[in-house]
């Protein structure tokens, strides 16, 4: 489950799930969600991502910089997110289409992962994991 | 942290004093409301950048200041380089040198009347904005890094504009001192279609008409009457600023420790200036301010063709472009020595007063222009810099309204086509390929562009020269 939170300049992503790799995802789709809906991203492409973090925190902004990355120089927008998370290494494939701006008419471009109200917290076997999108 | 104690120490200035880890004083420049606006977690923000090493002076926040992350939007902050002082990616944020530039257009409100749907169709059609968009000039490898070198001279070299457009911009239109070679492959790959793009979010092409003049003299040298058409561009260093920002972040928070630098928040991610890294990330962040120029440059001439083949009379000028999001090495007086100090201005504008050398001959006894946007349906204003404006911030004045209200309550209480017939019956055509979009830009989303302005000349930051109205707007 995803949604944002409010920040005054910016958006906030946050997700909750029972394992920390379906958190992931669920924040990839709430950034996909600052741009469009997610369910109107048609899975006509695949791209593959690997990254790593010194924690969970820095691995979040890794995880969330290297979608924008790939959104930014492929002009593309992904709907489907499958992550795996092994001691700290992230291996990620992620499905979506090139932005049409007449389909999607994508709102505003994710610029860049911040390390405001960024955490990755386990409660009671529930990950809930956050940060703050720069838009 | 609750709200600290704010001391009033002249009308439209407060003061924090030092506390905790802070080693200066905060000091925010506001008016009775404006100074109730600002939340906690502002305050603790510029309390935050206060607590950096080789601080001088003060962490300061204009009267626009609003929450950022790290420093707060609308902080300025001056680092002693010779005193262990910091560099902070934090400090000039993801998007290096977004600023205003102002076009003047040779053209009267009668003159375009008839035909402001058509400029609007045209400009909408013509100026790359939005999610997704791409410029129509790729660079390869070795021509990117020449823009990233030379700015907006580059950019005039390559055909977009005159080199009489090049004495209008912050220091001759290129940052001295960039080095390309320390902006990373991945940065330079976002940015080799972007070139001449608007972005989106709150970057704006205005199509702007001169509404009010409040100091007849300065409004004469800046070459403004009542009833111009102007153009004002807002927009910044696109795919390439947003990469090397967040590459350093992640060097600088990950380094700040080995330096001794206890960070309070991580995104405030400082080096010494005088580190590797501080200065690998200079001449990467000089490289981003290049790139925003030579976006803004390229733009420019967009906008010229776009009016030249509507308007036989047109004649496009520049009144200045000027950054708000930069570090920069500037001289300034420290108890009465003059010393090279890194400012960073974190969403808040240069505003250099009559006499300084910065100034295009033109405007050296008037000061530098100080390009305020402000939102969809309200007043952008054109102030002038002082020479006060040196004491109280090391030059510095606020860059715009600053945001009142988050994105996700303003979609909550607007939508787009609700603002798009609104502004019709005031006459302001709007363009966007989002309706999500510009409710999140909605103009009440925005502090009060007048209150803010008003506040930044009665602290004596800048003074007001001239009001203007929008009439047609192409949102990023």
């Amino acid at each position: 489950m995803w949604e944002h939170f409010a920040h005054q300049a910016d958006i906030g992503v946050r997700a909750t799930a029972e394992d920390l790799s379906s958190a992931f995802e669920e924040t990839a789709l709430a950034l996909t969600a600052i741009v469009t809906e997610p369910k109107k991203v048609e899975a006509a492409e695949s791209v593959k991502i690997e990254c790593s973090g010194k924690n969970e925190e820095l691995l979040l902004v890794n995880w969330l910089s290297s979608v924008i990355y790939e959104m930014d120089v492929r002009k593309m927008l992904f709907g489907r997110f499958e992550v795996k998370i092994e001691n700290l290494k992230l291996s990620a494939k992620m499905w979506g289409e090139k932005i049409n701006q007449n389909r999607h008419c994508p709102a505003v471009e994710p610029k860049a992962v911040t390390y405001n109200q960024l955490s990755v917290k386990n409660e009671n076997g529930k990950w809930t994991i956050q940060c703050v999108i720069d838009v | 942290m609750a709200r600290p104690q704010l001391k009033q120490i002249g009308e439209y200035c407060w003061q924090i004093e030092p506390f905790g880890k802070m080693r200066v004083p905060g000091i925010i420049f506001a008016d009775h409301n404006l100074i109730n606006d600002i939340d906690e977690k502002t305050m603790s923000q510029v309390c935050n950048v206060a607590a950096l090493p080789g601080i001088v002076k003060a962490s300061f926040a204009m009267p626009d200041a609003h929450m950022g992350y790290g420093f707060p939007i609308g902080g300025v902050a001056a680092f002693d380089p010779d005193d262990g002082g910091v560099i902070s990616g934090g400090g000039v944020g993801f998007d290096i040198a977004c600023g205003v530039r102002t076009l003047h257009t040779g053209l009267s409100e009668e003159e375009i009347s008839g035909l402001r749907e058509r400029l609007a169709e045209s400009l909408f059609r013509d100026i790359p904005a939005g999610v997704g968009s791409t410029g129509n000039i790729t660079l390869s490898t070795v021509q990117l890094d020449n823009m990233l070198a030379g700015g907006a001279v580059w950019a005039v070299e390559k055909g977009f504009g005159t080199k009489e457009d090049l004495s209008f911009i912050e220091e001759g239109g290129f940052a001295k001192g960039a080095n390309p070679a320390k902006v990373s492959p991945q940065a330079k790959k976002r940015q080799q279609e972007q070139m001449g793009t608007l972005g989106s979010g709150n970057h704006y092409l205005e199509v702007q008409k001169v509404v009010e003049i409040y100091d007849n003299a300065v409004a004469e040298g800046f070459g403004l009457k009542k009833g111009d058409i102007m153009v004002s561009i807002h927009c910044g260093s696109r795919g390439l600023g947003h990469q090397i920002g967040t590459d350093y972040l992640r060097e600088m928070a990950s380094q700040a420790a080995s330096f001794g630098i206890d960070l309070p928040d991580r995104e405030l991610a400082s080096v010494p200036v005088n580190s590797p890294l501080g200065q690998d990330y200079l001449g990467a962040m000089r490289s981003g301010i290049n790139c925003a120029l030579a976006n803004r440059q390229i733009l420019t001439e967009l906008v010229r063709r776009v009016f030249a083949e509507i308007f036989s009379k047109a004649h496009l000028t520049m009144l200045y472009d000027v950054s708000h999001n930069t570090a920069k090495v500037e001289e300034h007086k420290v108890e009465g020595k003059s010393k090279n100090l890194l400012i960073h201005r974190k969403g808040a504008t240069r505003s250099f007063g009559p006499g300084s050398n910065d100034l295009p001959p033109r405007y050296k006894s008037f000061g530098q222009p100080v390009l305020i946007g402000g939102t969809m349906g309200t007043s952008s204003y054109i102030l002038a810099g002082t020479n006060q404006s040196e004491s109280l911030a090391f030059s510095s004045a606020c860059h715009g309204a600053g945001r009142s209200m988050s994105r996700t309550a303003a979609t909550k209480k607007w939508q787009g086509s609700q603002i798009v017939k609104e502004l019709a019956q005031r006459k302001i055509i709007i363009k966007s390929r989002s309706m999500r979009g510009l409710a999140e830009e909605a103009p009440d989303a925005y502090k009060n562009v007048s209150a803010v302005v008003e506040a930044t000349a009665n602290a004596g930051l800048a003074k007001k020269v001239a009001k203007l109205l929008p009439m047609i707007c192409v949102k990023g």
